[in-house]
């Protein structure tokens, strides 16, 4: 039961970060280790190859996107990333740090959080609890402190409460904190899973087609939000998404993904306006 | 905001459980309680105790295990056990039964843990079919065993008392197959049963209601994104199933205590027992602990106050339940409750929602 | 021979567990649900039998017949009455009016027939099979058992492969909304799964009780719950898993009965079923499903 760690961590983490983002946005200082530097990446399901020989060196505070038509491994690449799939070839680095191999959640303490394409929340949970979910290995007291209710637990749940409730403001979600999280509208149940994934601290944070099922007006908002999440949190971001505009209007750089593997990458004006990018989008 | 509504939601629970307990102490000293009801109050509060700590993996944890019985049933025959050993050594009664309330919880929740390791990978009915097993496999083999103690300790039998092959003169066999354990003091009141009861609310409603709580729920509502954003899915499912399973052995105890004769049959500790409490859990609502207690009191008192309809008593009983669920889960019937509550709040309200 | 003789008879009980996992197997691979009762309906099966053949003094087969067309009404009256109602609901809810129908059918029998067992008379009168000059006796109840097992395998896979009914069956099982968008009847093709499973259950009542004449109440659950862990065993929803899975349990009943301890013998058949699962945790048979995410 005393499993847990004893020790109360403070960790601040994102907000503190939060001063620091006067450093030009998509600039990469050279030298500078990546934050996320992947190379020749594969994994084959049953002979047929998902992803193959994928590579990405992606910046501090880089705002990236991955595009690629249906099916082409852009998911997977979001699952060997994370640690959901094990890849047959290729590595990992995070910030230098060697990750590959890792499993999910410990991947997820080395700083890499992420949303999903079909929404998962937890439908039953607040919306607040969502977000103090993320929290758990950054606000610890152990089992027992918190069935005996000692003070700890309530110092530690008062921290945590100030720092959800700062999280969910940042996504205008602090009015709605004590519904069940199945009961938000869609738009805001997206933003609630990037909360949550915000809570965790991390270093880079890989949202999955965020503006799936979102119209126009949602789409601009969360294009918003999302560079607004950069600024503040100094955060580095790769995105899945397929709504071109939302891609050329905050992406600096993108990695086109076909059949498993890299079709080009660079700037995004360069990317999007490759014939063979087209090619693969619409077909011969 | 939600904290308060969660306070008072559970001062509302402990209070039930207290108030039921001032109720029946005024009813016994008045001379209300028929011999009948008062020998049914320890069960009742065993059952809740029993509903409860189910729920905790039923409806907290959200995996269905059907091997609640034999959790208890460990409980109950280590707990047993131990208040006959230290029949010399501890004189107080009171002091036997409460080490053997510990020893009890912790060999269920050691046995928990055992079995929780390799099974709790099993999801949905695989895992239910599995608990039931290992339900079975701790009876069966409870039922085979025989324990002595002589002059120069214990011995363990898979077979017969004489295959214990203890001294004749200081031999006294503890645990005698088939048998069971008898001669346990009767230890358990009603006020006890209902204080392990309120203990037993007191670790489940803090658990729930605090950082593991909510790391449980998680692995609950969606495992995959518990996973990623780092909560370990088996340490705290391992942690729920052994919680529940060492107040289940708590449970046991008590039992074990309220009868003079231990034996480990069908009818005290057989997967029916364990589907019995999954009513229970499941009639007062998943995750819903006010709900298990509510339940499991109204339904182990119900075969008794029809005791008059004597052979029609487990039929009303079987009818009841099958209305009831379907009252409680059909679609159908959820749509007309809801309608029917509409027009009794007035047609103001409505626009509301 | 001694070996033989019990492997034998646990092949036969196997086939037995066979019969009915196959109604489980079926019900919860169409209708997603753990029929609880099911074993009950074997019970109730071997009582009309009981109560044709020794009340009454008529033929053992018009018992049968009768106890078939008895348990098949019962089978699509309860799921009409208990389970459809609750086909959206949670597969608890279905779980419990189960329990429910189950206690249900167990209390009526104990109303109309008591608490105590009665004789039940072996609805095989053929003569037993001597073998090796008497070395070896093989009753003719588990000769019967076996070859009925075996028909019954074969007639029920020619079904479902071969008839409309069956396809539809097959396809509810597969994607119960895509089959209904197909314009399959949904409810139609899970009670006609409801109809089978419990004639089979009547079928093995007649069975079982010819092998273990005594019967109660409570006679059905206990092999209602081995008949349950051998379709989990076999991989349940697999009409071949039931027979692999019946069969394998039956063997190892036995056999822990003659060699180990008779009083073991669950424990056993329970430890084993563990160990396959932590293995191979669909089954043998069955098939491996993987979450997306």
């Amino acid at each position: 039961m005393a499993a847990d760690n004893k020790s109360v961590k403070m960790t601040g983490g994102a907000v503190k970060n939060g001063a620091s983002s006067g450093q030009a946005a998509g600039t990469k200082d050279s030298g500078a280790v990546p934050t996320l530097e992947v190379k020749n990446l594969s994994i084959s399901f049953g002979g047929l190859k998902a992803v193959d020989g994928f590579n990405v060196v992606i910046g501090k505070g880089q705002l990236y996107g991955l595009i690629g038509p249906n099916g082409a491994g852009k998911t997977t690449v979001f699952n060997l990333l994370t640690g959901v799939y094990k890849p047959d070839t290729g590595t990992i680095l995070l910030d230098g740090k060697n990750i590959t191999g890792k499993k999910t959640i410990e991947i997820n303490q080395e700083g890499i959080a992420r949303t999903f394409q079909n929404i998962r929340l937890f439908k039953e949970l607040s919306v607040l609890d969502n977000v103090k979910v993320g929290l758990h290995n950054h606000h610890k007291y152990s089992t027992l402190e918190g069935i005996l209710r000692l003070p700890s637990f309530y110092k530690v749940e008062k921290e945590m409460n100030e720092r959800a409730m700062e999280l969910l403001s940042v996504f205008d979600l602090d009015k709605e904190c004590d519904y069940k999280a199945s009961n938000l509208p869609y738009g805001k149940q997206r933003k609630l899973e990037i909360a949550r994934a915000l809570a965790t601290d991390p270093k880079l944070l890989l949202l999955d087609e965020p503006a799936a099922g979102m119209n126009p007006n949602e789409t601009a908002e969360l294009m918003e939000t999302i560079r607004f999440v950069r600024e503040k949190f100094n955060m580095t971001i790769l995105l899945i998404e397929h709504d071109m505009k939302l891609v050329a209007g905050i992406c600096e750089r993108l990695t086109v993904l076909n059949f498993g593997q890299v079709l080009t990458q660079g700037e995004t004006s360069e990317v999007l306006n490759d014939r063979r990018v087209i090619t693969a989008y619409l077909g011969e | 905001m939600m904290k308060n509504k969660v306070r008072i939601q559970n001062a509302v629970t402990y209070g039930m459980v207290i108030l039921f307990w001032a109720v029946i102490q005024i009813m016994d000293k008045t001379g209300h309680l028929s011999s009948l009801f008062k020998g049914l109050l320890v069960p009742l509060c065993m059952y809740a105790i029993l509903a409860v700590s189910l729920n905790l993996t039923v409806g907290i944890l959200g995996e269905l295990s059907l091997g609640h019985a034999g959790f208890m049933c460990l409980g109950a025959f280590s707990g047993a056990f131990l208040t006959n050993c230290l029949e010399t050594a501890v004189p107080s009664v009171g002091l036997r039964f409460f080490l053997a309330l510990i020893l009890g919880a912790l060999v269920a929740g050691v046995f928990g843990l055992l079995i929780g390791i390799p099974v709790l990978r099993l999801k949905g009915d695989y895992l239910a079919i599995v608990t039931l097993a290992f339900g079975e496999i701790i009876k069966n083999l409870i039922n085979v065993l025989y324990v002595g103690r002589d002059a120069n300790g214990f011995h363990f039998s898979m077979k017969d008392t004489t295959s214990l092959g203890m001294d004749k003169e200081t031999g006294v066999v503890l645990i005698k197959g088939a048998q069971g354990i008898t001669g346990t003091p009767r230890a358990a009141t009603f006020t006890i049963g209902i204080l392990l009861l309120l203990l037993t609310l007191f670790i489940v409603l803090n658990l729930i209601h605090s950082r593991t709580g909510r790391a449980i729920m998680s692995i609950r509502d969606n495992r995959i994104a518990a996973e990623s954003i780092g909560i370990n899915i088996t340490k705290y499912k391992l942690m729920a199933f052994s919680i529940s399973a060492a107040l289940a052995g708590m449970a046991g105890v008590l039992y074990a205590h309220s009868l003079s004769t231990l034996q480990a049959s069908s009818n005290n500790f057989g997967y029916n027992k364990s589907i019995l409490i999954l009513v229970f859990v499941v009639l007062g609502g998943l995750g819903n602990m006010r709900g298990s207690i509510i339940a499991a009191m109204l339904l182990t008192a119900l075969p008794e106050l029809l005791r008059g309809l004597n052979d029609y008593r487990m039929l009303i009983y079987a009818i009841v339940l099958i209305v009831m669920t379907i009252f409680n889960s059909s679609p159908k019937a959820i749509e007309l409750r809801s309608v029917v509550m509409s027009r009794l709040r007035g047609g103001a309200k409505k626009e509301v929602a | 021979m001694g070996f033989l003789s019990y492997f034998i008879s646990g092949v036969s009980l196997g086939a037995v567990y066979a019969i009915i996992a196959l109604g489980y197997t079926m019900v919860y691979g169409i209708a997603r649900m753990l029929n609880f009762a099911h074993g009950d309906i074997i019970m109730v099966g071997g009582f009309v039998i009981f109560t044709i053949v020794s009340t009454l003094g008529m033929p053992p087969l018009l018992g049968i017949v009768v106890a078939v067309a008895a348990c098949t009404v019962l089978g699509v009256t309860t799921e009409r009455v208990a389970y459809r109602p609750l086909r959206e609901a949670s597969s608890l809810a279905v779980l419990i009016t189960a329990i429910g129908v189950s206690y249900l059918l167990q209390n009526i029998a104990l109303l109309v027939f008591g608490s105590n067992p009665r004789q039940f008379t072996s609805v095989v009168t053929l003569p037993n099979l001597v073998l090796a000059g008497g070395a070896l006796t093989i009753s003719s109840t588990t000769i019967v058992t076996i070859i009925s097992c075996i028909i019954i395998m074969v007639a029920l896979t020619a079904f479902i492969n071969k008839t409309k009914i069956g396809q539809a069956m097959l396809a509810v099982s597969e994607d119960r909304g895509a089959a209904s968008l197909m314009g399959i009847d949904v409810n139609k093709t899970i009670a006609v799964t409801f109809a089978i499973g419990s004639a089979l259950a009547a079928i093995a009542g007649a069975l079982l009780c010819s092998a273990y004449p005594s019967l109660t109440p409570y006679t059905g659950s206990m092999p209602g719950i081995k008949a349950f862990t051998a379709a989990v065993f076999g991989g349940i929803g697999s009409i071949p898993g039931a027979l692999i899975g019946g069969i394998i349990l039956g063997v190892i009943e036995n056999l822990s009965k003659a060699y180990i301890s008779s009083q073991l013998s669950d424990a056993i058949v329970f430890a084993v079923l563990i160990i396959v699962l932590l293995v191979r945790p669909t089954g043998i048979l069955g098939r491996k499903i993987n979450e997306k995410v």
